[in-house]
């Protein structure tokens, strides 16, 4: 191969790196209207009514939105193939506000100085309802998120508002009560992780106008923009054919432009005005109103022979989804899918509920599921391994799936074996390299640094998806233009995930041309063909194969064209590098490009996800614990990868060390706590601690030798599976220091100070 | 109120409000590689430099720029395209948002700085959050560009 699997520099990174407007604020236009929300102050309330005509009397001020102004519609703003399986339980403005920062009203002005003004100037008499604050006891609360009649699923997810349930997951896979009364030891433990921001640094915004057939146009930075289509047609009561999404380049996601968001409000005020408008959120804003990871209570069993052979499962989940459902019955189903499924056992029972309170929604973040449940999971393990003891990896080695096995996925689907049989999985490698990288051997359970400081090792085992099975699809069009250069359109959306080059990378390999003769675009729902989005780890995976058949059809269409314009039998043209040959002559593909002046030649091909081909992970991590202050600083994190062929070197390297930074930062610091009364404490990057480069220790990555046949080029994904096994490895790690097993994140040095004063 | 800055080596007249400031008035005037990240001088997507030293122009008053020499990274087009070859080289440019202030802040460290260690380059630069790249790329191509092992 000569273009994929190298280190090929990003594509826009010249432009990127030299500050070109590229961004959806950058290009915005400069007389659109300004839209600050004015947000609600309570945990939960009632608008009885709303006084805005001092407000709209303020020179400057275009126009006030509220409930009473818009469709009076239940829709979701989660991102996912229709029909979507969250549930339908959010207005674009409501008569009820369900969570402090909830959306009030839309003020429209000519400045931001103005709206901000005129936001001051709304009166708002609140009925003020007692909140549901706590997850874990919300199904037994009087008080209710939901009470309205008009929310509705598209299909049976659990939705039980009347108990604050937005969605439950229940399954039960081989004989997992055989299992236990075959085990010699149960263990049993509860897990709490927490909420965390994907913290992406541009914040969302979107600018909205009337094209010059009165049509919306959306500009968002958003990784979904045909569901953005879809649901803002939808909240406005609009025919989707009236709605136009384009996507410029976008400063980081994380699965929080996943949910649409900064797009509804724009586009009203465009509709109601006819005006371009624009909304810009602050930083405060993005905390307080965007979606993050659910927090997750997990009460685990498992069961086990006395020398480690694994035997049953037994998971109840709880997920806090906030105030509304965006992912809630998904993230669940995500975590019950996999996080055992790599594993041999009799079987398992996942019982699991997504809960509403008043609180922020959850949504998509990296990992989705995956990783909260994966902390139980591999925590549990090396509680069990140290029950038994046995070293963790040995335990590990024990039970995994290899090669050629199946997936033991917990799902009441039922699949055809070559569905779940995995052609790639060379997890054993994982475990067994990163043990070496990490020196296992020489610091496992710990070594003494000083006086003060002990040294601890840990591990753990992950996977993701490759795109969501028979649900996750992706486009790409391939067009020959004069002189024989590409267009390739797409409509994944890259974030900072590289996925414009590396898309561009597959069809250069294959039509065999350089990679600057394949000129990438991405998305514009007019133009670029259908796809889901960049989300569930499947652009390279999904999209990438529709851009491998694209680009091989386009190559015999364009043999064909050779054959007819030369008179020759198609079976007689070769293509080699930009040459086509035939009868001892030849023609460039420039030359081809010209001849073909009056017929475009365009392929469109899609592909569905069709295969559960997930990545693999073993994670490992070294850190020093500090026995006199609960100081823990990451000495080394190692994380040996899984993902078939690396479409692009430098970029899965780089973007697997960001993923393991996040998912330090989640373990030891990243978290959003409350005050007394229930207000949020963590609404900007002073109180929400991200890893700084101070922070960020060694981080080694390296990838093992697969190749999934059904990937292109033999890729699965990595987007997501990265973030997971830093919790669980690094509580493992501080485990073998100290004695002491975390169970709930983040794992703070107070906690650790505190555990280890409780200890003594 | 109207007020001159240089901006770029050139002398600018800028109409501004008393309470406006330096990153909003920067981005109205056409200077986009100025960024909106935190608005709270927590993220450091909107560095620019004053009179050559990098500060956070969303909580910079634009009426302390009156008479200063302001710089952003559309003025140091030749630094930022040596500098970002680096980081690209080695991966780093990921989402990018805040690679022009990362950028701007480390042409800066450069003149400011003589042969200076990891420590002290990491020190220079912690202001700048970034939240896709783990920051080890980065750090590699900025050490290259420093001439520094």
């Amino acid at each position: 191969m000569k273009i994929v699997n190298k280190a090929i520099a990003k594509r826009d990174g010249v432009k990127l790196v030299t500050g070109a407007p590229v961004y959806t604020d950058d290009l915005a236009p400069s007389e659109s209207l300004i839209i600050k929300i004015l947000r609600s102050k309570h945990h939960f309330a009632k608008i009885i009514d709303i006084d805005t005509s001092k407000a709209e009397s303020l020179e400057g001020v275009e126009c006030v939105l509220t409930y009473k102004d818009v469709p009076n519609k239940p829709i979701t703003r989660a991102g996912q193939t229709y029909p979507e399986p969250s549930p339908q339980d959010w207005k674009i403005l409501d008569e009820y506000v369900r969570f402090k920062g909830d959306e009030v009203a839309v003020i429209a002005a000519s400045s931001e100085k103005i709206a901000n003004k005129a936001m001051k100037l709304i009166k708002v008499d609140y009925e003020v309802l007692e909140p549901v604050l706590d997850y874990k006891t919300a199904v037994h609360e009087k008080a209710l998120v939901h009470p309205e009649e008009d929310s509705f699923t598209h299909y049976e997810i659990g939705f039980e508002p009347e108990k604050n349930i937005a969605a439950k997951y229940y399954v039960e896979v081989g004989d997992y009560k055989k299992g236990f009364e075959e085990s010699d030891v149960v263990l049993s433990r509860e897990y709490n992780t927490q909420a965390t921001h994907p913290g992406m640094m541009e914040p969302l915004t979107t600018y909205t106008y009337l094209d010059h057939f009165g049509r919306l146009v959306i500009v968002s930075a958003t990784q979904i923009p045909f569901h953005v289509r879809r649901l803002v047609a939808n909240s406005l009561d609009m025919p989707i054919s009236n709605v136009r999404v384009i996507k410029p380049r976008i400063g980081g996601g994380f699965g929080c432009k996943q949910t649409a968001a900064s797009e509804f409000f724009p586009a009203l005020v465009t509709m109601k005005t006819g005006k371009p408008a624009k909304v810009f959120y602050t930083r405060e804003e993005v905390f307080l109103s965007s979606t993050r990871r659910h927090p997750f209570n997990i009460k685990i069993s498992v069961g086990a022979t006395k020398d480690g052979v694994l035997k049953a499962f037994n998971v109840e989940a709880l997920s806090d989804t906030g105030a509304y459902g965006e992912h809630a019955a998904t993230v669940m189903e995500a975590c019950a899918e996999k996080i055992m499924a790599f594993y041999k056992t009799d079987g398992y029972r996942f019982d699991g509920k997504a809960m509403y309170t008043n609180r922020v929604a959850s949504g998509a973040f990296r990992g989705y599921g995956k990783t909260q449940g994966g902390f139980a999971v591999e925590s549990i393990l090396n509680e069990l391994a140290n029950e038994i003891g046995m070293d963790p990896t040995l335990l590990r080695s024990k039970n995994i799936i290899h090669q050629g096995d199946h997936l033991n996925l917990g799902t009441y689907h039922k699949y055809e074996d070559d569905i779940t049989r995995q052609d790639s999985c060379e997890l054993e490698y994982c475990l067994t390299r990163g043990k070496e990288l990490i020196d296992w051997d020489k610091n496992y359970p710990s070594i003494k640094v000083s006086e003060t400081k002990v040294r601890g090792v840990g591990m753990a085992l992950s996977t993701q998806g490759s795109g969501v099975l028979n649900i996750d699809s992706g486009g790409a069009t391939i067009k020959l233009n004069c002189d024989g250069f590409f267009t390739l359109l797409i409509s994944a959306t890259d974030m900072g995930t590289g996925c414009d080059t590396i898309l561009s990378q597959m069809a250069a390999e294959i039509l065999e041309v350089p990679l600057e003769q394949v000129n990438v675009y991405s998305a514009d729902t007019d133009v670029t063909p259908y796809d889901d989005g960049s989300y569930a780890s499947s652009s390279t995976y999904v999209t990438g194969t529709a851009v491998k058949k694209a680009s091989e059809k386009v190559l015999s269409v364009l043999k064909e064209e050779v054959a007819i314009l030369t008179e020759t039998d198609t079976s007689d043209i070769n293509y080699n590098e930009g040459v086509f040959s035939y009868n001892d002559k030849t023609m460039t593909l420039s030359e081809l490009g010209f001849k073909l002046n009056n017929k475009q030649i365009s392929v469109t091909e899609s592909h569905i996800c069709s295969k559960e081909a997930p990545p693999y992970k073993a994670g490992y991590a070294l850190v020093d614990v500090d026995l006199e202050t609960g100081k823990i600083d990451v000495v080394d994190f190692v994380g040996v990868i899984d993902c078939g062929t690396v479409i692009n070197t430098n970029l899965a390297t780089v973007q697997a060390q960001g993923g393991m930074l996040q998912g330090i930062g989640m373990t030891l610091f990243e978290d959003i706590t409350h005050a007394s009364n229930g207000d949020e404490m963590n609404k900007n990057f002073m109180t929400y601690k991200m890893p700084s480069r101070k922070d960020a220790s060694t981080i080694r990555v390296e990838f093992a030798d697969s190749y999934e046949p059904t990937g292109p080029f033999g890729a699965k994904s990595i987007g997501e599976i990265v973030i997971n096994t830093a919790a669980p490895a690094i509580a493992n790690a501080i485990f073998n220091a100290t004695g002491i097993q975390f169970r709930e994140l983040p794992i703070t040095p107070e906690k650790v100070y505190k555990a280890l004063k409780d200890k003594r | 109120m109207l007020i001159e800055m240089t901006i770029n080596n050139e002398v600018k007249k800028v109409r501004i409000s008393n309470s406006d400031y330096l990153s909003e008035t920067l981005r109205d005037n056409g200077y986009k590689s100025v960024k909106r990240g935190c608005d709270k001088s927590t993220c450091g997507a909107c560095t620019v430099l004053v009179n050559d030293k990098p500060v956070l122009s969303c909580t910079f008053l634009s009426s302390r720029a009156e008479g200063q020499r302001i710089t952003t990274l559309e003025g140091e087009r030749d630094q930022a395209l040596i500098l970002g070859q680096y980081i690209i080289d080695e991966g780093g440019d990921q989402c990018g948002y805040c690679t022009p202030s990362l950028a701007l802040t480390t042409i800066a460290m450069k003149r400011e700085l003589k042969n200076p260690t990891e420590e002290e380059i990491i020190h220079y630069i912690n202001g700048n959050l970034c939240r896709c790249s783990g920051y080890i790329s980065q750090l590699k191509g900025i050490k290259k560009y420093m001439g520094v092992e």
